[in-house]
């Protein structure tokens, strides 16, 4: 197939940038998103034009590195991520804009790749179980109910990737938020810390610029994981739980 | 290592001459190379000897030592939060967004653990000893024997710290079992075990950064290491989105930045996995073992055409209920397979290895795989020219179970394989070929992990220690965690007790010279002006490797390979072409010195290929073969690591063996037959 290709150019964080416009024949429909970019820069090396730059990894949609605006939808059209995403899901002639994350707290780095360095700095907040190395009990001295291990294993299936902040009205991270508060918060591990854990990240995330979350959902829609909306509601609960107890 | 502990009759096989030597020529003899740090007496002993005797360094001291850690997958993430927690001072790096994108996050099968949960008869010995036997005994006793000890301490680490393991409705962890062992030993986070378990090391690693011992420099490539006065005191790292390049100092240096698979181009590493921190270190004087050890994993996602970037694992449970199988006639390939007769389909592995059908070892099923498409049987698309693809069906197993049984176990994996081939397993048999997985081969360690440069550890993937010539499923992880949380924590203090060292000087000598050779590399690819892009000559290296060093090497395929990989590195850097600037981000850049170490990386492994006329492992030698096509060991001549010292570019590599011995297990030629 032939596509028409806008994609935003940025030379680094500091210069203004601007969509161009590319043609490119003979996409194959086994190819995935960022392979049929691959051929693009393969193009555009051969003309002496630099090649876009974009992040991605593993491209088997679990390390979370990849993450493009595809006409507007975060990580396109499909629920999954943009190095899974194939040309199957687009047709001849078709036009697609890719254009990077857009969120105050993700800066662009250059071209489509930003600096999603806020999350980790959330998670250093207290995204963790203090235990360590060596001190550790035996692995079957806790019991967890297999639907409370279910229900943390489904919120830390959150690869990072930032999408939900992207697909967000208000650039919120709280689907990425919640994910964490819920993974951590369903096991019996996790209790000790539990109210100065949710004080602390939310902390962190409000100082990092992220929006609050007005309840739109467009984050959970644009998640590959599939997180839910209620690790939110989580989020909240265990909030309202740390203040009453005065932390 | 006297020949007669192979129990296999050789007196109907090749003759193998003891002088005779396919890479003579190639290399030069060095002396024998031996591990000093290893204790003897009671394998179970060894390892509380060795912990015992190591130094440790003053609590009060630690605050004065610096550690740099380069990756943050399993085995770097591990051991930086583990020397945050003791005190040292450290510093991490990877060349991702985050630390916790290290390609360790894509495994998705299982951890090994000796805890024998399930009463099924697993031990530490049973665990020691199938590890042996899966490398096809290339592989230490006394490290594989730790390794099956700290398996136990690994699970209980993990879910103290969240990790989310698959339980029973008891609440209790569930085990499986997996590639072919006989007990369940296996522990999972349904298809995402990498991540969960990675998740878990890196908001350790958080923990730490935010305590204030450990500092995280993400985006930080590392391109060159630091050795004075014959310690490894640091690093030069490439900033990937300044362009700058930064000189880093510590008193001890690790590395753990995983396996060199991508010198293949096509793997199912991820895009930017390399050899240049382990090279690197490698040119200054660090010996590198069993380069040629790979491991090739049968059931991957088939290539579907040149723009093909990277390969998809599909997991090999699915061996335990799909069945293998091409068409007998080369006329049927082309037909839609369901048209296919039964008595027109050649289950091969069924009929070549009855007794253990389509759950034979992973060289097997592979070599099998490339033996069927060689002979024109193979399916799917025509890419360059030949059908590369088996099918792998689950008719009769839907039939057996019903499809929501199927899709119940196996949901994820068919949705990820629909979404990549647009077609729906349930209905059409799926296409897999084999694809290069993981590599044995590493840096040579002694047990303490330590290189041979003093001060330098390599841990993970990156190192060659645990698996022999052959590893097991679900075992990688176990010896990345391994590693990072408990060996080299235990290991690297007797190194620093001898710390802190003298502060280097910006101006030695040494250090001038290494920064002055990266910006040199630098300048060079900026100012070729060539013709080629840098994933061109990639995918070309990657071809010439995996038809002459893949699953079946021979003496006139691998000095043919040699030809070829010199040539065409001649031609690199005489005609690359890198664009844009070295003081921005420049993603062509970065990958254009990955490459320039996969080139001679690439020949190394094909000069130890030569070397090795043995089939051992993930190692076939097409010339070392029974009469039925299986692999053939020769333990009185190849019973060694083979460690390999640099000597400079076109110069002769020097071969230095580690004899193999082995008190607690015999030696035994397998068969599957
Ligand atoms: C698809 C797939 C599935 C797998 N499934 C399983 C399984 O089920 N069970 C199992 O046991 N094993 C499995 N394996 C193998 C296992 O995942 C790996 O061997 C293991 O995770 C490697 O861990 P590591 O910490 O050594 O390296 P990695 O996780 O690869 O980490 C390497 C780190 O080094 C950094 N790095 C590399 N080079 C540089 C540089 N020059 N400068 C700075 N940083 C650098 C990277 O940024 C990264 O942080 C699988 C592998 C793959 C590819
Ligand atoms: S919650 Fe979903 S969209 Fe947000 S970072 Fe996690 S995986 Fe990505
Ligand atoms: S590249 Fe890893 S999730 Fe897409």
């Amino acid at each position: 197939m032939k596509l028409t290709l806008n994609i935003w150019r940025q030379a680094d964080s500091a210069s203004p940038g601007k969509i161009h416009n590319y043609e490119l024949d003979e996409v194959s429909e086994d190819m995935s998103f960022l392979e049929m970019l691959d051929v693009l820069n393969e193009e555009l090396n051969a003309k002496g034009e630099e090649p876009i730059a974009f992040d991605s990894d593993c491209r088997e949609g679990i390390c979370g590195m990849c993450g493009l605006m595809i006409n507007g939808e975060a990580h396109g059209p499909e629920v999954t991520t943009t190095c899974q995403l194939h040309m199957r899901s687009f047709k001849d002639g078709d036009s697609i804009t890719v254009e990077p994350w857009r969120a105050d707290a993700f800066p662009v780095v250059k071209d489509l790749v930003v600096d999603r360095g806020a999350l980790d700095r959330i998670i250093a907040q207290g995204g963790y179980i203090s235990v360590n190395t060596g001190a550790a009990p035996d692995a079957h001295a806790t019991p967890v109910p297999k639907d409370k291990a279910d229900r943390a294993f489904e919120a830390a299936a959150c690869i990072g990737c930032g999408a939900c902040v992207a697909a967000c009205p208000n650039g919120s991270a709280s689907l990425f938020l919640g994910a964490k508060i819920t993974h951590l918060g369903e096991l019996p591990q996790g209790q000790a810390e539990r109210d100065s854990r949710v004080v602390n990240m939310v902390g962190q995330h409000d100082h990092e610029g992220f929006g609050g979350c007005t309840n739109i959902g467009e984050c959970t829609a644009a998640c590959p994981k599939e997180i839910p909306l209620d690790v939110i509601s989580r989020l909240n609960w265990d909030l309202h739980a740390a203040l009453r107890h005065g932390k | 290592m006297p020949d007669t502990t192979n129990t296999f009759d050789s007196s109907h096989t090749m003759h193998v001459d003891d002088d005779y030597d396919d890479a003579a020529g190639y290399y030069v003899d060095g002396d024998p190379i031996a591990d000093t740090k290893a204790p003897q007496g009671p394998l179970e002993e060894r390892w509380d000897t060795r912990q015992f005797e190591a130094r440790i360094a003053n609590p009060a001291n630690r605050r004065r030592l610096s550690v740099i850690v380069v990756g943050t997958g399993l085995a770097g993430a591990a051991a930086a939060a583990t020397l945050g927690e003791a005190g040292y001072v450290v510093k991490s790096f990877c060349y991702q967004d985050s630390p916790r994108r290290a390609h360790s996050i894509a495994a998705q099968g299982g951890i090994n653990a000796a805890k024998n949960y399930k009463g099924d008869g697993d031990s530490v010995f049973r665990l020691f000893y199938d590890t042996i036997k899966g490398g096809d005994y290339r592989a230490r006793e006394s490290n594989v024997y730790r390794l099956a000890q700290v398996s136990r301490n690994i699970i209980d680490q993990c879910v103290a710290q969240g990790v989310p393991f698959a339980r029973e409705y008891g609440g209790l962890l569930d085990n499986r079992s997996f590639g072919g062992v006989q007990v369940s030993r296996t522990f999972y986070a349904r298809g995402q075990t990498g991540q969960q378990l990675l998740i878990g090391a890196y908001q350790a690693l958080e923990r730490q950064v935010a305590a204030g011992t450990v500092k995280c420099y993400s985006r930080h490539e590392m391109v060159e290491l630091i050795v004075v006065d014959g310690r490894a005191r640091g690093i030069i790292v490439r900033d990937l989105v300044t362009g700058e390049i930064e000189t880093y100092f510590a008193d001890v240096v690790v590395l753990a930045n995983g396996g060199y698979g991508n010198v293949f181009f096509l793997s199912t590493n991820a895009m930017g996995s390399n050899v240049t921190a382990s090279w690197r270190a490698h040119r200054k004087g660090a010996l590198m073992a069993n380069p040629c050890y790979t491991q090739i994993h049968p059931t991957c996602i088939p290539v579907s055409g040149s723009h093909q970037s990277k390969l998809t694992l599909m997991s090999e449970s699915l061996r335990n209920d799909g069945r293998i199988w091409v068409p007998k006639k080369k006329a049927d390939c082309e037909k839609n397979p369901r048209d296919i007769p039964e008595e027109d389909r050649d289950y091969y592995l069924e009929r070549i290895y009855p007794a253990f059908g389509n759950l034979v070892p992973r060289d097997i099923a592979s070599r099998q795989a490339k033996n069927m498409c060689d002979e024109g049987r193979g399916v799917g698309p025509e890419v360059d020219g030949v059908r590369r693809g088996v099918y792998l069906d689950f008719a009769d197993a839907m039939e057996r179970l019903g499809h929501d049984a199927i899709a119940e176990k196996y949901g994820n994996l068919f949705d990820m394989y629909a979404r990549i081939t647009g077609e729906d397993p349930y209905t059409t048999p799926m296409r897999i070929y084999p694809a290069v997985h993981y590599v044995m081969g590493g840096l040579w360690v002694d047990y303490d992990l330590q290189s041979t440069i003093p001060g330098l550890f390599v841990t993970g993937e990156a190192n060659f220690s645990d698996h022999g010539a052959n590893r097991l499923g679900a075992s990688a992880l176990m010896q990345g965690l391994a590693d990072g949380y408990f060996v080299l924590p235990n290991t690297i203090r007797d190194y620093l007790a001898e710390g802190p060292f003298d502060k280097v000087a910006e101006d030695d000598p040494a250090v001038v010279e290494a920064q002055q050779s990266v910006q040199a590399q630098i300048d060079k690819f900026m100012n070729t002006n060539g013709t080629r892009s840098v994933d061109s000559y990639h995918r070309e290296l990657g071809n010439i490797m995996w038809e002459y060093c893949g699953m079946e090497r021979t003496a006139d395929g691998l000095k043919k390979a040699i030809d070829l990989i010199r040539s065409l590195r001649d031609d690199f850097w005489r005609n690359v072409k890198v664009l844009g600037s070295a003081e921005t981000m420049n993603q062509s850049l970065e990958r254009a010195g990955r490459v320039a170490d996969f080139f001679e990386l690439g020949e190394l492994m094909c000069i130890d290929a030569l070397n090795r006329r043995e089939s051992c492992g993930g190692h076939f030698r097409g010339e070392s073969q029974t009469d039925e096509g299986e692999a053939l060991r020769h333990d009185g001549k190849y019973a060694y690591v083979a460690a390999w010292e640099w000597t400079g570019l076109d110069e002769k590599p020097v071969l230095h063996k580690e004899n193999l011995e082995y008190e607690f297990v015999e030696m035994k030629q397998r068969s599957y037959k």
